[in-house]
């Protein structure tokens, strides 16, 4: 198997990111001309019977998401584009947003017009406000050539994209934090149900995607020979993007075949460990939200199911940080949870109590100073925060600990001294 | 006292022209609160939105002063208090961390003299604790202004970037 595809990266450097005729140069709008053809519940059959699951951390089956976007009844509906890409470690976004805009957008009207919105909304994290010029000049472009707008192409699809821009806050990438934040208010998660398919932005139905999920949409819909599926493994076919960050040779950004091995991604495209005295420590896969890999799973193939089975946080924001020994675990944990801790909207008390008391114990536990009872205590409490945050942020903050505990136990031991008194 | 639906602070005329332009930007549009007061900081060199911007932002837009204030206190990246003309956010998150940003933050103290969250005398410089600003891939990083400047793990390099400021 090939390690380094290219295919929702396939026009990266083949065209200028500026320009919509550079873009419509090398077959841009295709795939949007063949959308405006189908049916909307055609276009999400396709992504179904690709097998793709959303790109932002949650894996939602992206077809079943359409299909249930369409049959909400509503005059109005909205189609969000999540590039608030927050999770640390992930960068992938990035790339998309700058090399591809416009394939972006094209995913995006297709979008519309399968599951029968009239809006959409790019909600953009101010950390990349760089390139907001580019996204509206881009928007510009598509209006003036009437691929947005009324009546595009013809096909009696009414639709506008706007672009709005987030202000640092990790929680504002989560479904209702956003839509509070696309109406100009302070990002809290809302209170579930009602759901976000039923009424997100403005109260609209809403149906929000990934950044890489909406890029993924024009070269699926030309695929007609199946180089997406004949990519992968036979249960997870296709490929995805990663961010390989950390203490190896060549971080950056890579397309892979679903099944590439975590070793592969480590030794092979990201060029191994940079420093040969330091031998790796652990993988955290999917962000600070993701779970720890220890050096005995590396062989554990990159497919949903695949990390499941390992235990391992089922690809999430696909994002891979490699760490080495120079970092101690307990310091690893101390550093994901000061993000959270800092994170942490503060609206319900399991994740704000539980984010501040965990930090707590960690220090205790790095000074080893800890009993069994605080080791109890902190699992207690991580359980907690899981099952009885309100947001998925409080959900997932201990992922990494919690893993921890399982995979290096002796890091969590009661020093002697300790115990006995 | 002052009543609460007025601002502390007298508006400096040329930020007003500077508001308007912004908020027709932004076609008027309220829900775009957010962006609008990001680029209301970024018009002041101080990089924080006085009292008075808040309130005619809010009366221009026609939304109340506390939403307003409630947007500027949640997110981070915007500020009620005057900052540095060039705050160094060092981020802090983990795979900046296990590259050492830590050490990259004690040569800026050095450097500087200066403490985490202090500003130089001249107003001039403060460094900042932030999360990922997705530059993981030429960590360790710190972003200016918004713009990103990686591979800091030299003090010559730093001293290189401190340079570009200006
Ligand atoms: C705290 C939190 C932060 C999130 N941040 C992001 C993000 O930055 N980008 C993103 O695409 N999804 C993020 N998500 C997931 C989204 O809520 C949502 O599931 C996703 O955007 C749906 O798109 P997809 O189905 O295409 O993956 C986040 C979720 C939570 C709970
Ligand atoms: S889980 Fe955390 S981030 Fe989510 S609503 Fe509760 S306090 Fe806020
Ligand atoms: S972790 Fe430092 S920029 Fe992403």
């Amino acid at each position: 198997m090939s390690k380094k595809v290219c295919f929702i990266t396939r026009n990266f450097g083949k065209y200028d990111p500026d320009s919509l005729k550079s873009y419509e140069s090398i077959g841009g709008f295709t795939a949007l001309r063949k959308a405006l053809k189908m049916d909307g519940n055609e276009i999400a059959d396709v992504l179904a019977a690709n097998g793709v699951q959303g790109r932002g951390g949650a894996a939602y089956d992206m077809g079943k998401k359409w299909r249930q976007a369409r049959e909400v009844k509503g005059e109005h509906k909205c189609v969000v584009c999540n590039a608030d890409e927050g999770e640390p470690g992930t960068f992938k976004d990035r790339e998309l947003l700058t090399n591809d805009p416009f394939q972006l957008l094209e995913g995006m009207i297709i979008a519309g017009w399968s599951v029968g919105a009239d809006n959409g909304y790019i909600y953009m994290r101010e950390e990349y406000s760089h390139l907001r010029p580019r996204l509206l000049s881009a928007i510009a472009q598509c209006e003036e050539a009437g691929y947005l707008g009324d009546n595009i192409l013809n096909s009696g699809l009414n639709y506008r994209i706007h672009l709005y821009s987030g202000a640092g806050a990790y929680v504002c990438g989560e479904g209702s934090a956003l839509s509070e934040s696309i109406e100009g208010k302070a990002g809290r998660p809302r209170m579930k149900p009602p759901f976000i398919k039923q009424c997100g932005v403005f109260h609209l139905p809403t149906c929000v995607n990934n950044v890489e999920s909406l890029s993924l949409v024009p070269p699926l819909l030309l695929d007609d020979e199946g180089y997406y599926k004949s990519q992968g493994t036979e249960d997870c076919p296709g490929t995805k993007m990663i961010s390989v960050s950390g203490n190896v040779k060549n971080p950056g950004v890579f397309e892979v075949p679903f099944g590439i091995t975590i070793r592969e991604i480590v030794y092979d495209l990201a060029g191994g460990m940079e420093n040969p005295e330091y031998p790796l420590r652990l993988v955290q896969l999917g962000g600070a939200s993701g779970r720890i890999c220890a050096p005995s799973q590396l062989d554990t193939p990159y497919t949903y199911k695949g990390m499941r089975q390992a235990d391992l946080t089922a690809i999430g924001s696909g994002a891979v940080l490699v760490v080495d020994e120079r970092t101690s675990v307990i310091g690893f944990l101390r550093m994901t949870q000061e993000f959270f801790s800092h994170e942490s909207c503060g609206q319900c008390t399991p994740c704000r109590e539980g984010n501040r008391h965990i930090a707590m114990l960690l220090d205790k536990i790095a000074a080893g100073e800890h009993t069994q009872k605080d080791v109890d205590t902190l699992k207690k409490f991580a359980d907690i925060m899981s099952c009885a945050s309100l947001c998925g942020l409080g959900e997932t903050a201990q992922s990494a600990l919690l893993s921890a505990m399982k995979r290096f136990p002796e890091v969590f031991a009661v020093k002697e001294e300790v115990a006995v008194r | 006292m002052k009543p609460f639906t007025q601002a502390a602070d007298v508006l400096d005329k040329e930020l007003a022209v500077k508001i308007d332009g912004i908020i027709s930007a932004h076609n008027g549009d309220a829900t775009q609160l957010v962006g609008i007061l990001l680029d209301v900081e970024a018009a002041v060199e101080r990089h924080y939105i006085p009292e008075s911007a808040a309130y005619y932002v809010a009366q221009k837009l026609g939304v109340k002063p506390t939403q307003v204030y409630d947007v500027i206190s949640f997110y981070t990246a915007l500020h009620d208090k005057p900052r540095a003309k060039f705050t160094l956010e060092v981020c802090n998150s983990a795979p900046c961390r296990v590259k050492d940003s830590d050490k990259l933050v004690e040569t800026l103290k050095r450097l500087l003299n200066l403490e985490v969250g202090e500003v130089t005398y001249d107003g001039r410089f403060s460094i900042e604790k932030v999360p990922c600003f997705g530059a993981c891939d030429v960590s360790p990083a710190v972003r200016v202004n918004g713009v990103v400047y990686g591979h800091l793990d030299s003090e010559e390099r730093i001293l290189d970037m401190l340079q570009q400021l200006n």
